[in-house]
C-alpha cells in the first residue's frame, strides 16, 4: 500500500515539476515588458468601455496617456475631473480642468402634442427605422424612441418612455461620455456643459421645416420664427435652416428667449418655477397654438421636481 | 382608418414558426409512443406522461422563478426533449429516475445555456447520459417486448428481463460463444429488448417520411449517419464475421435509427449547411460503431452525438453553405 | 424548365389583377416632380416659379454622371420649387406644377396611336436619345438606362437579357404591359438590340404567365433575334444574378456588374418606356401601375402620370378599404411601406398594394433555433443567421467578411425565419453602417 503512496507522490511530484520549469521558460519567452503606470491608470478609469474618450476602451485610453506622456487631447469623459485628476498624480504632471458635459435630448417627440401618425414593426432599431421612414410621429428630424442611445448607456442614465419610446436622461448618472450621441441616427442628443447650478437653455428642436410645415409635424417645432434670436441680448442664439440653436458658450441663462418662443420648442432646466408676471408677457404669444401650452406646463413641472431635488 | 403600419420588407411570411416545427415533431413522434405500448404495455405509457409532465413543470417553474421571464411550454420543445428522453429509457424504470432524468435534461441540458436555440447538446441526451452514468443498472435492465397478442395480458412486465441484443452480443463475444441475434424482421418491427423508442425501425421510417415531407428535417443527417454506420459495420464483419455483427443488425438493433432521424437532426445542435450535416452524420455513425466495438458500453449513440454536437460550431465555421459565386 | 441553383422561396403569388386592362389615369390638379427620381444625383431644374410648361418639357437636366433628365409630365404654370414629402415622409426638392385645364404636348412628341415599326437611329444615337427622354430603369432601382448601354472599355457585350419574371407577389404591371402593349414591348427591345449592339436578346418570364409567353412566342416570329424563355415560379426569379444565372448559367462574382459576364439586363417595362422615347420621342413621364388588394372590390392597373398623388389613386378606388393596415410602393417581398400617402408617384413606382392587418403581421420575435431555413432559402448562399447574431454583437466588420455585402435583402430569409427573427432588418442596418464606416476610410 505504502508503494502505491509513495509512487503517487513521487510521479506528481516529478509531473509538477517539469511543468513547472517549462511553465517558466514559456513565461520568460513571451514576456510582455509593459509599463506598469498602464495598469495603474486602467485600475483609475471607470471601466465601462463606453468608448467616450474615442479610443477602443478604458485600457485603450490608459495606454495612449502612457504613451502619450501628458493629458493633451485625452480625456476621460466619464470620469470627469476626478478621474483626470488622478491620472495626472499617476503621470506626475498637473491636470487639465474641464467643463463638466451633460447629454441634452433635442426633440420634444412622444409628448401629447404629436401623436404618433404611423406604427412600426420589426427591428428595434433607430438606425435601422431611419433607413425606412421618417418615424412615427411623421418627423424627418427628430426622435425615433427605439432606443438606439438606451442600448449604448453604459451608466443606465437613459430611461424610456414604455409607451413612446421617447429617452429622458438622468442627468445625475450622465457623465457625458457623448456614446448616445454618437449612437443617435438623426443627431438629437447633444452635449453640452452642465451650466452654473445645473442650469441649462436649450433648444428641444432640429426640424428644418419651415415654419407651417414644421408646425403641422409636430405642435412643439421650432418654426424658425428668429424672436429668440432678436430678444437675446448676448447673441448667443443663430438661426440657420428654420431651427435656431443655443451657443451654450455665450448663453447666461436670462431666459428672455424661452418667453418669447411662441412654440416652446426652448426648454429651461432646473430653474426655480417662474413668477406669475414673469410668465405673463409669454401668454399673447401662446395664443395661436394654444396645443402648445400643455408643453409648457409639462417643463414647469419638470422643474419644479428637479428644485425639490436639488433642495 | 387605422394607423399605417411601416416596416422594411419582406412583408409577408412563410407561416413558419417554432411552435409549428415542435408540434411536427411531435406528431412524427407517435408511432414511436404506438409501438412502445404495443410491446411494452402500460409501463411504456407512464413513464412518456411522467418524463413529458416534469419536462413541461421543470421548464415553467424555471422560467417562472429562475430566469423570470415569459413562459414558453406551449411552444411544444418541453414535450420533444420529455418524450425523446422517454423513448430513450427502459419501460421499467423506477419513474423518481424519469423525473430526475427529465430534471437534468431541462435544467442542465436547455435552460442552463439560456433555453430553446442556445442549448449546444441535444437535451434529452444530456438527460439520458447522466442517468446511464447515475444510475447503470436500472438503465441496462431491459423487460422483454411482450408478444402482440398478450399487450393487455396484465402489468407484470418486469418479470422476465434481459438485455438487448447489443449488450448480448457484446458478452457473447467477451465469453467467445455466440448466441441468437433477433430475426430481420422482429429487429425490423420492434419485437426485441430496447429502449421504449428505439426498438421499431419502421416506426421510425414513418415519423422520418413525416418529418421529410414536412420539411422539418432534411436526408443529409440520417442518410450519412445510418449510411457510415452500415458501410463501417459491413468492412468489420467482413473482417471477422465472429467478433463483429452484421451490418443489418448493426443499424436495426440500439438507438441508430432513433438517433440518426430524430435525435442527431435536432435543428438546434446540428450543422447549418448540406455539407456540413453530412460531416456530422458521417462522424456520428463512425463514433458508434467506434464505441460499440471498443468501448466500454455496448451502445455509443448518445455519446456519439453528444460528441458531435460539441463538434457543430467547428463544423459550421468550416463547412460554409455553397456561394452563388465567389 | 430553367432556373437559378441556390435557394428561393415560393410565396402566394396573388395575382389578382391580372385581367385588369391598362387603364389611363385622369391627371392631377397639381403634380409634385422630384428633382431625384433616380439612383444617382439629382437634376438640375431649368425652369423657374411662373414659368409654364408643355407636357413631355425638359424642367430638370442631368449635370452629374449617373443622373437622368426630368420632363413636366402635366401642362401647367410652375408654382413653387422647394421641398415636399415624399411617400416615406421626408424632405427633397422638388418643383410643383399647377395642372391646366387643357392639356397642351410638346410638338416633336408623336402622341398619335400607330405604331412605328422602323428603328431609324443609329446605334450612338439611341442611346443619346434615351438619355435625353430621361430613361430610368423600371424594375425598382430606377439607374439611369443610357449608362448601362455605354460598356467600358475592354468588355463586351454578348447578351441582351429582358428581365418579365415580375417575380414580385400581386405585381401585374409587367404582364399587362406585355398582353396590351406586346408589339411596342418588341420593338422596344429591338431598339435596346441596336443600341448593345448583340445579335440575341431573351426574354425572361416566369411560368405562371401562360397568355403573355404565348403571346410574347408568337409576336416574336416577326422580331429579328429575340427568344423568349419561360422559367421556373420561384422567387427572386427577377433578381439580376438569378435571372442571368438562369438564362446564361453564368454567375456574376460578388462586386461584379452583369456586364463582367458581357450580359446587360433590362426590365420589360423599360423596353416599352425605351420604345416610346426613341421611336414616339415621348419621355418618361408615365408609369404603369398595379393597384390592388385583396380587400379591393375591384382591381386596376393604371398609367399614371408621374407626380400624380398617392391619395388620388385611392379616391380613385373608392377610398382605401377599412381594413387596410400598410400601403406598399413595390412588391410584398421587396417594396417599401408608406406613410405619405400624399406623397407623389415618381419614376419607377410600379404599385400600391393595399396589404391588410391579417397578411401583414409580423410575429414577435423569439430566440433563433438554428434550423438552417434561411441558409436554405438564401439565393446568394449566405448564411443570415450568423449575421444576425455577428450584427447584434457589433460585429459589423465579421459580418463582412463572411459577405455580407454580397446580400441583395430580396428578403427570402425573414420570409422563411420560423422565430420571425427582423433577418433582412438587421443585414439592411449592417449594410448601411459598414457603407458608413467605409465613407469614413
Amino acid at each position: 500500500m505504502s508503494n502505491f503512496i509513495v509512487a503517487a507522490i513521487v510521479v506528481l511530484g516529478a509531473v509538477g515539476l517539469i511543468f513547472a520549469v517549462v511553465l517558466y521558460f514559456v513565461a520568460q519567452k513571451f514576456k510582455v515588458i509593459e509599463d506598469p503606470k498602464i495598469d495603474e491608470i486602467a485600475e483609475v478609469l471607470p471601466g465601462a468601455n463606453c468608448g467616450g474618450c474615442g479610443k477602443a476602451g478604458c485600457r485603450a485610453l490608459a495606454e495612449a496617456f502612457v504613451k502619450q506622456g501628458d493629458m493633451e487631447g485625452l480625456r476621460c469623459p466619464a470620469g470627469g475631473d476626478a478621474v483626470a485628476e488622478k491620472v495626472a498624480a499617476i503621470l506626475g504632471i498637473e491636470a487639465s480642468k474641464a467643463e463638466p458635459q451633460v447629454a441634452v435630448i433635442r426633440c420634444a417627440a412622444g409628448c401629447a402634442n404629436n401623436p404618433p401618425k404611423s406604427s412600426f414593426q420589426g427591428m428595434k432599431s433607430c438606425a435601422f427605422a431611419n433607413s425606412v421612414y421618417v418615424g412615427t410621429n411623421g418627423c424627418a428630424y427628430g426622435c425615433l424612441g427605439l432606443g438606439d442611445c438606451y442600448n449604448v448607456c453604459q451608466f443606465g442614465a437613459i430611461t424610456l418612455d414604455p409607451t413612446t419610446g421617447y429617452p429622458t436622461i438622468d442627468e445625475e448618472k450622465c457623465v457625458g461620455c457623448g456614446a448616445c450621441a454618437k449612437a443617435c441616427p438623426r443627431m438629437v442628443i447633444e452635449l453640452r456643459n452642465k451650466g452654473p447650478k445645473n442650469r441649462r437653455m436649450y433648444v428641444s428642436c432640429l426640424n428644418k421645416e419651415k415654419g407651417a410645415a414644421a408646425r403641422k409635424t409636430c405642435t412643439n417645432a421650432c418654426i424658425g420664427c428668429g424672436k429668440c434670436a432678436k430678444v437675446c441680448p448676448f447673441e448667443a442664439i443663430t438661426v440657420e435652416n428654420n431651427v435656431a440653436y443655443i451657443d451654450y458658450t455665450k448663453c447666461k441663462l436670462c431666459r428672455k428667449c424661452e418667453a418669447e418662443c411662441p412654440t416652446g420648442a426652448i426648454v429651461s432646466v432646473n430653474f426655480p418655477p417662474r413668477k406669475p408676471a414673469a410668465e405673463a408677457p409669454a401668454k399673447p404669444a401662446e395664443q395661436p397654438a394654444p396645443a402648445a401650452a400643455p408643453k409648457l406646463d409639462e417643463s414647469t413641472v419638470i422643474n419644479n421636481e428637479n428644485t425639490t431635488n436639488n433642495a | 382608418m387605422k394607423l399605417l403600419n411601416v416596416s422594411g420588407s419582406p412583408h409577408v411570411h412563410s407561416g413558419e414558426s417554432v411552435k409549428r416545427i415542435m408540434w411536427d415533431v411531435n406528431i412524427a413522434l407517435i408511432p414511436l409512443l404506438l409501438t412502445a405500448i404495443l410491446f411494452f404495455g402500460f409501463d411504456a405509457l407512464f413513464v412518456c406522461l411522467v418524463s413529458v409532465a416534469s419536462c413541461l413543470l421543470f421548464q415553467w417553474l424555471i422560467e417562472k422563478f429562475l430566469l423570470k421571464t415569459k413562459t414558453t411550454i406551449t411552444d411544444g420543445s418541453a414535450i420533444v426533449t420529455g418524450l425523446l428522453l422517454a423513448f430513450n429509457l427502459p419501460s421499467n424504470l423506477p419513474l423518481w429516475i424519469v423525473v430526475i432524468g427529465a430534471l437534468v435534461a431541462i435544467g442542465i441540458g436547455k435552460m442552463s445555456f439560456g433555453g430553446l436555440g442556445k442549448n449546444p447538446f441535444n437535451p434529452a441526451l444530456v438527460g439520458r447520459v447522466f442517468l446511464l452514468i447515475s444510475f447503470p443498472v436500472q438503465m441496462t435492465t431491459w423487460p422483454r417486448p411482450l408478444g402482440i397478442c398478450n399487450i393487455f395480458a396484465n402489468g407484470a412486465v418486469d418479470a422476465t428481463t434481459g438485455a438487448t441484443p447489443l449488450a448480448a452480443f457484446k458478452e457473447a463475444v467477451k465469453a467467445g460463444g455466440s448466441i441468437d441475434l433477433p430475426s430481420l424482421m422482429d429487429a425490423f418491427l420492434g419485437h426485441m429488448g430496447g429502449s421504449l423508442g428505439e426498438i421499431s425501425a419502421l416506426a421510425i421510417i414513418i415519423g422520418g417520411i413525416y418529418l421529410l415531407c414536412r420539411k422539418v428535417i432534411s436526408w443529409h443527417i440520417p442518410v450519412s449517419f445510418i449510411g457510415t454506420a452500415f458501410v463501417f459495420g459491413a468492412i468489420l464483419w467482413l473482417c471477422n464475421p465472429n467478433m463483429y455483427m452484421d451490418p443489418v443488425h448493426v443499424i436495426l438493433s440500439g438507438g441508430i435509427m432513433l438517433g440518426a432521424v430524430f435525435m442527431a437532426t435536432d435543428m438546434v445542435t446540428s450543422p447549418m449547411s448540406k455539407w456540413g450535416q453530412v460531416v456530422f452524420g458521417i462522424g456520428c455513425g463512425l463514433l458508434t460503431i467506434i464505441i460499440r466495438n471498443w468501448g466500454s458500453y455496448p451502445e455509443g449513440v448518445s455519446f456519439a452525438i453528444l460528441l458531435m454536437n460539441a463538434c457543430v460550431p467547428l463544423i459550421n465555421k468550416g463547412f460554409k453553405p455553397k456561394r452563388f459565386a465567389k | 424548365m430553367r432556373t437559378f441553383r441556390l435557394g428561393g422561396v415560393h410565396p402566394e403569388e396573388n395575382k389578382i389583377s391580372t385581367n385588369a386592362k391598362i387603364e389611363v389615369f385622369p391627371l392631377p390638379k397639381q403634380a409634385v416632380v422630384f428633382l431625384n427620381q433616380h439612383l444617382g444625383a439629382p437634376a438640375t431644374p431649368v425652369v423657374a416659379k411662373g414659368d409654364a410648361v408643355k407636357t413631355g418639357q425638359l424642367i430638370a437636366k442631368a449635370e452629374a454622371f449617373v443622373c437622368a433628365n426630368i420632363h413636366s409630365p402635366v401642362t401647367g404654370t410652375v408654382n413653387k420649387i422647394d421641398t415636399m414629402k415624399d411617400i416615406f415622409g421626408y424632405n427633397k426638392t422638388a418643383i410643383v406644377i399647377d395642372v391646366a385645364e387643357t392639356e397642351e404636348w410638346v410638338e416633336t412628341v408623336d402622341t398619335t396611336p400607330d405604331i412605328k415599326r422602323e428603328i431609324t437611329l443609329s446605334q450612338k444615337e439611341i442611346i443619346d436619345k434615351m438619355k435625353e427622354m430621361g430613361i430610368v430603369g423600371l424594375g425598382g432601382a430606377t439607374f439611369p438606362t443610357h449608362i448601362k448601354y455605354m460598356i467600358p472599355e475592354g468588355k463586351k457585350a454578348e447578351y441582351l437579357l429582358i428581365n418579365a419574371a415580375e417575380c414580385e407577389p400581386y405585381l401585374t404591371s409587367d404582364h399587362r404591359v406585355i398582353l396590351d402593349h406586346t408589339e411596342e414591348v418588341l420593338i422596344g427591345i429591338s431598339v435596346l438590340r441596336k443600341a448593345l449592339g448583340v445579335p440575341k436578346a431573351y426574354i425572361g418570364i416566369e411560368n405562371n404567365k401562360p397568355e403573355p409567353i404565348a403571346r410574347l412566342q408568337e409576336m416574336a416570329k416577326q422580331f429579328e433575334g429575340i427568344e423568349v424563355v419561360p422559367l421556373k415560379v420561384k422567387y427572386p426569379q427577377g433578381a439580376e444574378k438569378q435571372l442571368i444565372y438562369s438564362i446564361t448559367r453564368r454567375c456574376v462574382p460578388s462586386g461584379k456588374l452583369p456586364i463582367d459576364v458581357g450580359c446587360v439586363v433590362n426590365n420589360i417595362g423599360t423596353a416599352f418606356s425605351v420604345y416610346e422615347a426613341v421611336q414616339k420621342n415621348k419621355p418618361l413621364i408615365e408609369t404603369i401601375m398595379t393597384v390592388t388588394g385583396k380587400s379591393l372590390g375591384q382591381q386596376h392597373n393604371y398609367v399614371v402620370r408621374i407626380g400624380t398623388p398617392f391619395s388620388d389613386l385611392a379616391n380613385a378606388i373608392g377610398g382605401l378599404p377599412e381594413d387596410t393596415c400598410k400601403i406598399i410602393s413595390g412588391g410584398t417581398m421587396m417594396g417599401k411601406a408608406i406613410v405619405n400617402i400624399d406623397g407623389p408617384i415618381v419614376k419607377g413606382t410600379s404599385s400600391m398594394l393595399l396589404i391588410s392587418e391579417k397578411e401583414a403581421y409580423r410575429f414577435e420575435e423569439q430566440d433563433c433555433i438554428r434550423c438552417g431555413k434561411c441558409v436554405k432559402a438564401c439565393p446568394m448562399g449566405l448564411e443570415p443567421y450568423l449575421f444576425s447574431s455577428l450584427i447584434n454583437n457589433g460585429k459589423f466588420q465579421e459580418a463582412a467578411d463572411n459577405h455580407l455585402m454580397d446580400c441583395m435583402e430580396c428578403g427570402c430569409c425573414l420570409f422563411s425565419c420560423p422565430a420571425h427573427k427582423p433577418l433582412t432588418d438587421e443585414i439592411r442596418l449592417a449594410k448601411t453602417k459598414l457603407r458608413q464606416m467605409q465613407q469614413k476610410k
